[in-house]
Order: structure tokens, then C-alpha cells, then sequence
């Protein structure tokens, strides 16, 4: 149906041009007569049909009327602007911010309708919305918030999957940001405005941002995107074990569990904390002055004992894959392969990743157990470069016999000709 | 240089000639078997007869039931190689894209996993679930006889 | 060889009437060395002999095991080094032992070239190895490609540039060179198959001619001993001077398993064309004075390319080197010619200073 209103508009616009004065410029281009006027008007007028060519709505052959209403074909024939913005053709005009969810769920909660686009799109959006504080704001009235344009952006909304879209992944941090981290745009809600910052800096916020690693988790991913908010206390672990699923489990089961619920602390946060996600390190764990454990746990309780235990047990194992590591340089440096020992190791460095990890279950007796296995596996890995380094030994020892026999019989050869060429004979 | 040289004569007394030379010939005889044995040793083939490892034999058929998997050396690296419930061989390197631990067949879920940090990838090797950034690369499997091989192509 | 001359046994009485090495013993029994304060520089041609010999002989052993393809090479090379009981061993003294060749050919060349060994009727002698020099320069050059290591590679790059850079036929020497338009495997194919057969068989013809001419003509007598009046002195080849021989080849055997042992020759990393290049490279030292050269000319002298200047000058240095017994008309009319032996010294201390700054500046 929509094809053939397009070609009868074509068609017309055609006849027309031969008839009336329309300046060329204004037809051709996108034969659509809203956007072929609008581009002729000056700022804010002209503003929507500049981007409108890239949008995903208008790339699918949706147009202006799709969304405002009105009667473009019958203002642009009868040359009246009027006729085209009239309310007697469903002029809906721009809407206002408080309605826009609305405005643009009319298709996108629309089943069937979205359907026929993308039928795997979901249509809950305006449900989500409505639960996120976004949302709740904008029902009070509340015109400063988010809504659906604020993020996806108005005419020339892209697809997500477009780069170039705020919606995209890798933009999510700047669009949230854009609002805040604004300090007086937050002011009335006496929200902190540092994410960004704190964000940007975190072990997340460097792989999506620097290293474009699309498996890293954007503001959306921990908050929720069209239902936004921020997660509870007790959901934490659950919104950071979408990924970190096994810490997750340890940490469900180690007796951080009860005790952060009591004392009312984030559960990943409190050691980790939340936007400002930093890199881990072995100093977090233990009893030095750098160790988290201590912020908490003080010297004589059984908590400070255990974690003194599991960072001597990680420590151990450290330093046993350092001086296996070192066994092999040596060999290699000698010119021996160790390339199996190099296998090996590469065995036992894996059980100091899984061993971080086994750190969750706070539990120094399982602990030692992961960290056991890679202390056998580092054992291997020793007595492989010492294998190794006794070969290297073995070449001196050759090495040691050759050079003596070889000028031993320089010298049998010199004494051979000193005794031919004797005067005495 | 010496000034007076004359060709060797026979007149020598015999204790000394016979010592020096069999200095001589004893070190020369040593010296030759010192340059014979490397030789010989280099000539035979080392236990892996190849430099470049495109192909390995990663299990003898039979080695593996229908929906398991198994380690297997591959140069420096490590692969696996499973054997899903439809009796078809796969293989792909097992470093995980993540933070490079060894990752392991699970049966019950029919996935390839990481222990590490709980990654998961399914049966082509595509990263399905939790850290792992890219895939696991695929090898090919063929085999010839009694022996899986499984070759980088 | 002395117990043919006395009571020849029936199996070598049989060989030797159907080979005739009687003649062979009875040339060599005869064979004499003078004997003067320079005989020392006699030995050094023997030396590069010895060091020859064990290139073919190691390099035969590395062909065992190496691989000719830029996916192997590096990795073949890599496992001979590592796998391969004695490989680290036999690869190092290859590499060595090509460098101390180079090096004694070199200082035996300028022994010859001082003490005017050049001289009528040994012309051709000279010629052969002049040849024989830049037939192990070539050795040399392709020999450092076939473990395909980054620096080499990047260095075989800039080496075969400088053919392209020869008018009218330039281009094509380098694709040839190269097999194609750049250094990719096919030019490590190639190198390979120059290193192996093409330079080894060359060689032999060549190495034959030099050596049967040395027999030919005996040792060159330098001038001033000559001039001196006094009566030379000789000493038998067989067993006075091979004796020498023999102890100079075990001290360098010697030399070599100690260098091989002690100083592993480095494998590096593979190359990777699509790398960028690694600081530092630089030709083999033997090839540095002239790269060192290239490195100084300006871009520009007058209206000729600087570069082709000094390329254009290596090849006139070349065949100059070739045409020494000519160009000394003097030492060809037996007379005392400053000269050319000044011109050798200034030679001589413009490499030695090039490649000093190669390594330095």
C-alpha cells in the first residue's frame, strides 16, 4: 500500500513540476515533501529533515506523518502548509516530554506492529521505564529526566547496533555521563556526579572505552537500561555475578555472605567498589598495610588469622611458579629447550588465576587445597628446568674434556715436529 | 723458526718416539671419536622427528566416549579435543581468549568451560557466556587409522 | 703415503697401478716451503681451507633437519637448536665457523696482496681467489636469511634493495634476487637453493683451480726476500710444514667448540614482514664497511644518485681487485712499488674504520 502512495506522490509531484514554480532544488533529492520543504526553512524548522536520511525509522520507510500525523501529499498538492500540519489529518505536532513515552510506544509496545520490523524486538520498554526512576520522576512531572529521546536521540535515531549511535555500547558511558555528570543538572536530586570519572578509570570502563572489548560491562549492564536504577544492597553480588558467576557462588557460601547483610555492606562493593572498579591485586588480601581484610579485621581475630594464611598460601605458590619460571629462563638462556616445562608451567600459572578466584570462598582450608595442586604442578615445572640445567652442565663437562684434549694434541703435534726437526737427527 | 731442518729419521731412541706417538695417535684417536660422536648423534632422529608441529595426534580412537573431551599437547599450547553425543570429533585450541587458563569439556551442560572466571563457549568454539572475549580457534580433525589427528590449517 | 714408496702391498700395488698415486706421493714427497721471516702469512690460506671444510660439513648435517619455507624455516632451525641432540653444537659451529672463514680469507688476501704473491706467473692464482672471496661474501649473504629471523630478514631487505638500485636492469636483479617483490618466502627458496648447490658447486671449480695452481707454482717468494740475496731456506711440505698445518686446524677446532659452546650463536625472533623493523639492523660485519659507506654518501652528488655513486664505486673496487696483478705493472717487472701497496694500506684502514663505525656510530 505504502509503495503505491509512493509512487502516486512520484507521479504527481512530476505533473506538478511542469505546472507550478516549485524551485528544483526543493523536489529532488528525497521525494519527500516534508523533509524537501523543512530543509528549506531555516534553524530549528530545518533541523529534523537534515538528519532525518539516516534514521533506522525513516531507512525502513517510515516518514514524518508515521510519527506527527498530518498530510504531507495534500499540503504539498494543494501548496498549503496548513493543510499538511492540519489536526484534521491526525496532526500530532512535537510532542512534549512527559509524553514522549507514550508517543513512542504507540508502536513499539505494539506486538504485531513491531513484529513485521524486528520480530525479535522487545516491546516491554515503556513497562521497564515506568519501574526505573527515570520513569517514576517523569510520572511526578518531573520534565528533566530521561526519557526515550534523551538517550536514542530524536530525528536520526540509529540503530543500537550502529557506532555511531549514544545507545551504542561503547557510547553508553558518555550518554549517561551526559546528564550525570553534570553537577547542576544532579543538584536537585543531590546525586554524587563522579561515575563517569570513576568509570572511565575502572578496570571495566578501560577495556569497553580504551580497548573497545565489547565483553565489558557498560553503565546498562549493572543498572538496567529502560528500567534504570540503581541495584539494592542484597542484589550486588547478583548484578556483578551476571559475569563473575563463580566469585559470585564462593562469595554466596563464605561467611561474608551473612556477616556484609548484617553489617549492611555492599557485598562485591566493599572490597571493590562499585564505578571505580579497580584492577585486583594480590595486596588486597592479607595483612599488610595495603590488604582490605584489615580495614575490617583486626590482629588476634580468627579473620585476620585466616587471611594471613591464605596470603601466605598464595604467596607461596608465587613464588614457587617464579623460581620454576626462573629454572626455565636459565635453561633457555643456556640454549636448552624447556619448551614441555614452558607447557607445564603455563599448567600451574592457570591454578594461581583459579586460585584468585578461590580467594571468595574466605575459607582458608579449600583455598589451600587449589593452591596445593599448583604448588605440585610448579614442582613439575622445577624438575623439569633442573633437568634441563644438568644438561646445560653436561656441555661444560664436555666442553671441559674437549678443550684440554684438543690442546693436548696441539702440543703432541708441536712436540712431534720439534722432535723431527732435532738437530740430533 | 728452526734454522737446521731435516726429514724425520729413524734413528731415534725408541722409548721416547713410541711415547710421543702414542700421545699423538691416542689424543687424535679421542679427538676423532670426540667429532665422530656428536655426529652421530645429531644424525639420528630426536624422539619428535619434525620441527614445525601443524598436526599432532590428539587420542587413538577409542580413547574418548561420546560426549567428552580431553587435553591434548599442541606445540606450546594446549588443545582439546571432544567427542560430541553425535559421535563427531572436534577440536580447538583450549587457552581461553579471557586470561589464557586451559579450559575443560563439561558434560552435563554439552559446553566447553572455563574454570578460571566461569567462561563459557559452545560446541563451535563461539564464546557464549561470562568474560571470554573471542573464540576459541578450530582445528580440523581427521582420522587416519587408529589415530585422531587434528591439524592447524 | 710412506709405505707406498717401500714395500707396497698387492691390494695397494693393484690401486696404484690403475690410479697411479705414486706420481701424486712422489709430487708431494717433493713438495717444498721456503722458509723466511713471513712464512707465518703461508698458513692462513690453509686455515680458511680447514674452516671450509667444516662448513660443508656441518652444513651438510643442518640440511638434515632444516627447512627451506618461510612457515619452517625458523622453526626448523629453532629445533635443531633445541631438539636435536648436538644441534645447538653443530649449528653454532656453522655459524662461527663461516665467520672465521670470512675473516682468514680476508687476512689472507691482504697477506698475499702485501707480499706481492700476485706476481707473473701466478695471475691466475690471484684471480681464482678473488673469486673465491666474493664466492663466500655470497655464502655469506644467503646463508644469513635461512634461519629467517627478523633481523636478518630486515637486513636481506635492505641488502637486495641496492640491486634494484642499478640503472636499466636493476629491477630486474631484484625480482630475481628476490623472487618477486619483496622478500617473502620465495626468496628464502631461493637463497636456499644459492646457498646449498648453486655457491657450494661453483666453488668446488674454483677452489679446485686456486689449489692445483698453488701446487703448480709453489709458494710465492715475497720481494724483499727475494731481493735480499741470501739463499732461501725450504722446508719438506710432507711432514714439516703439514705438521704446522695440523696444529694450527686443532687450535682452531678448539677455538670453534669454545665459541659455539661458550657463545651460542642467537636465533632471534621469526620474521615477520608485516612488523616493522627492529632497531639495529645491520648487515653481517663483513659487509658493514660498505653499508656504513652507503650510509655516509649524500643523497645527491651533483646531478647522480649518491647511492648508485657508491654502488657504482663497490663495483669498480671489485674488479680492481680482480685486475691487481695488471694494475701493478711495477711488481709485474719484479720492482719495488710503493704504490699499490700504499693504496692497499688506505684499503685497508677505510674497512677496518667503516666497520668499527658500523658497530659504533
Amino acid at each position: 500500500m505504502r509503495c503505491g502512495t509512493l509512487t502516486y506522490h512520484l507521479l504527481f509531484l512530476l505533473l506538478l513540476s511542469a505546472l507550478v514554480a516549485v524551485p528544483a532544488a526543493a523536489q529532488d533529492e528525497t521525494g519527500n515533501s516534508c523533509i524537501d520543504c523543512h530543509t528549506d526553512l531555516d534553524g530549528k524548522l530545518a533541523a529534523p529533515a537534515m538528519t532525518m536520511t539516516e534514521d533506522v525509522h525513516y531507512r525502513r520507510g517510515l516518514f514524518c506523518q508515521d510519527c506527527h500525523g498530518g498530510n504531507p501529499e495534500r499540503g504539498f498538492a494543494e501548496g498549503d502548509p496548513e493543510l499538511a500540519h492540519s489536526r484534521r489529518y491526525d496532526w500530532r505536532g512535537a510532542p512534549k516530554a512527559i509524553d514522549i513515552p507514550e508517543f513512542c510506544t504507540r508502536c513499539h509496545a505494539n506486538v504485531n506492529y513491531m513484529k513485521q520490523y524486528n520480530p525479535s524486538l522487545r516491546v516491554d520498554q515503556l513497562l521497564e521505564y515506568r519501574s526505573s526512576r527515570h520513569g517514576e520522576l517523569l510520572a511526578e512531572g518531573d520534565e528533566n529526566v530521561a526519557q526515550c529521546v534523551s538517550c536514542h536521540g530524536v530525528h536520526g535515531i540509529l540503530s543500537v547496533s550502529d557506532s555511531r549511535s549514544p545507545v551504542h555500547r561503547a557510547n553508553i558511558p558518555a550518554t549517561c555521563g551526559a546528564c550525570h555528570a553534570d553537577k547542576a543538572l544532579m543538584k536537585p536530586y543531590s546525586l554524587p556526579t563522579d561515575q563517569l570519572a570513576k568509570y572511565s578509570s575502572s578496570v571495566h570502563g578501560v577495556l569497553l572505552l580504551e580497548r573497545g572489548d565489547a565483553a565489558a560491562p557498560a553503565c546498562n549492564d549493572c543498572h538496567g537500561n529502560h528500567g534504570a536504577t540503581p541495584p539494592g544492597l542484597n542484589s550486588i553480588a547478583n548484578a556483578c555475578g551476571e559475569c563473575h558467576a563463580l566469585n559470585r557462588d564462593l562469595f554466596n557460601k563464605s561467611p561474608h555472605k551473612k556477616a556484609f547483610a548484617e553489617m549492611e555492606l555492599g557485598e562485591c562493593t566493599t572490597c571493590h567498589g562499585h564505578h571505580d572498579v579497580t584492577k585486583t591485586g594480590d595486596f588486597m588480601i592479607g595483612t599488610g598495610d595495603k590488604s582490605i581484610c584489615i580495614d575490617c579485621h583486626e590482629d588476634g581475630e580468627a579473620g585476620f588469622e585466616a587471611a594471613g594464611a591464605m596470603k601466605a598460601q598464595l604467596d607461596s605458590l608465587k613464588n614457587i611458579l617464579a623460581s620454576a619460571e626462573e629454572l626455565l629462563e636459565r635453561a633457555e638462556q643456556g640454549g636448552v629447550d624447556v619448551e614441555s616445562g614452558r607447557f607445564d608451567l603455563q599448567q600451574a600459572r592457570n591454578v594461581l588465576i583459579k586460585a584468585r578466584g578461590a580467594i571468595h570462598s574466605f575459607d582458608p582450608e579449600s583455598f589451600t587445597k587449589v593452591t596445593e595442586t599448583g604448588i605440585t604442578e610448579a614442582g613439575i615445572v622445577m624438575e623439569i628446568g633442573e633437568a634441563a640445567l644438568h644438561d646445560l652442565w653436561l656441555r661444560q663437562v664436555g666442553l671441559a674434556i674437549t678443550i684440554p684434549l684438543i690442546l693436548l694434541v696441539a702440543l703432541a703435534l708441536y712436540w712431534k715436529i720439534r722432535r723431527i726437526e732435532s738437530p740430533k737427527h | 723458526m728452526n734454522s737446521s731442518i731435516k726429514t724425520p729419521a729413524a734413528n731415534q731412541p725408541i722409548s721416547r718416539r713410541s711415547f710421543l706417538d702414542y700421545l699423538l695417535g691416542g689424543g687424535l684417536l679421542a679427538l676423532v671419536v670426540g667429532i665422530v660422536y656428536p655426529v652421530l648423534r645429531f644424525v639420528m632422529p630426536p624422539e619428535l622427528p619434525e620441527a614445525v608441529q601443524s598436526s599432532v595426534v590428539a587420542a587413538k580412537v577409542g580413547d574418548l566416549k561420546p560426549n567428552s573431551g580431553r587435553i591434548f599437547r599442541f606445540g606450546k599450547g594446549p588443545g582439546i579435543l571432544i567427542l560430541t553425543d553425535s559421535s563427531e570429533y572436534r577440536a580447538f585450541g583450549a587457552t581461553c581468549t579471557h586470561l589464557s587458563c586451559t579450559v575443560q569439556y563439561r558434560a552435563d551442560l554439552k559446553e566447553i568451560w572455563c574454570a578460571c572466571h566461569n567462561g563459557y563457549y559452545d560446541l563451535n568454539g563461539k564464546n557464549i557466556s561470562g568474560p571470554p572475549p573471542r573464540p576459541l580457534p578450530r582445528y580440523n580433525v581427521a582420522v587416519r587409522g587408529d589415530n585422531i589427528v587434528v591439524t592447524k590449517s | 703415503m710412506i709405505a707406498f714408496e717401500t714395500e707396497k702391498s698387492s691390494a695397494a700395488a693393484w690401486l696404484n697401478e690403475r690410479l697411479g698415486f705414486d706420481k701424486l706421493a712422489e709430487l708431494v714427497r717433493h713438495k717444498q716451503v721456503p722458509q723466511h721471516r713471513h712464512s707465518l702469512w703461508y698458513y692462513l690460506g690453509g686455515m680458511t681451507l680447514f674452516l671450509f671444510i667444516i662448513q660443508i660439513i656441518t652444513g651438510i648435517l643442518l640440511l638434515l633437519y632444516y627447512r627451506p619455507t618461510a612457515e619452517a624455516a625458523f622453526e626448523s632451525v629453532a629445533f635443531i637448536a633445541s631438539q636435536v641432540p648436538f644441534g645447538w653444537l653443530i649449528r653454532s659451529i656453522h655459524s662461527w665457523s663461516a665467520n672465521l672463514m670470512i675473516f682468514f680469507l680476508f687476512v689472507h688476501m691482504f697477506s698475499v696482496f702485501f707480499m706481492k704473491g700476485y706476481r707473473r706467473p701466478r695471475e691466475v692464482t690471484w684471480i681464482s681467489g678473488a673469486f673465491l672471496l666474493f664466492l663466500s661474501l655470497g655464502f655469506g649473504f644467503s646463508g644469513y636469511l635461512l634461519p629467517w629471523n627478523s633481523l636478518a630478514y630486515f637486513a636481506t631487505q635492505v641488502g637486495t634493495d641496492i640491486l634494484g638500485q642499478i640503472p636499466l636492469i636493476g629491477e630486474f636483479l631484484l625480482k630475481v634476487a628476490r623472487g618477486g617483490e619483496d622478500v617473502t618466502g620465495a626468496t628464502l627458496t631461493r637463497f636456499f637453493g644459492i646457498h646449498v648447490a648453486v655457491l657450494p658447486m661453483v666453488t668446488t671449480f674454483v677452489l679446485g683451480l686456486h689449489l692445483a695452481l698453488v701446487q703448480k707454482h709453489g709458494m710465492s717468494v715475497p720481494m724483499s726476500v727475494e731481493k735480499s740475496g741470501r739463499p732461501i731456506k725450504h722446508m719438506p711440505f710432507i711432514p714439516n710444514f703439514a705438521l704446522r698445518d695440523a696444529v694450527g686446524w686443532t687450535l682452531a677446532l678448539g677455538l670453534l667448540v669454545l665459541l659455539a659452546s661458550v657463545f651460542p650463536w642467537e636465533l632471534g625472533q621469526k620474521a615477520d614482514s608485516l612488523a616493522s623493523a627492529p632497531a639495529g639492523i645491520r648487515p653481517e660485519w663483513f659487509f658493514l664497511f660498505s653499508f656504513q659507506t652507503l650510509k655516509y654518501i649524500p643523497g645527491k652528488i651533483w646531478f647522480i644518485n649518491g647511492e648508485l655513486l657508491g654502488i657504482a664505486g663497490f663495483g669498480v673496487g671489485a674488479l680492481a681487485l680482480v685486475l691487481v696483478p695488471f694494475l701493478d705493472r711495477r711488481a709485474q717487472r719484479n720492482e719495488v712499488g710503493r704504490l699499490v701497496s700504499a693504496v692497499g694500506v688506505v684499503v685497508l684502514i677505510y674497512m677496518i674504520v667503516f666497520t668499527f663505525l658500523g658497530y659504533f656510530a
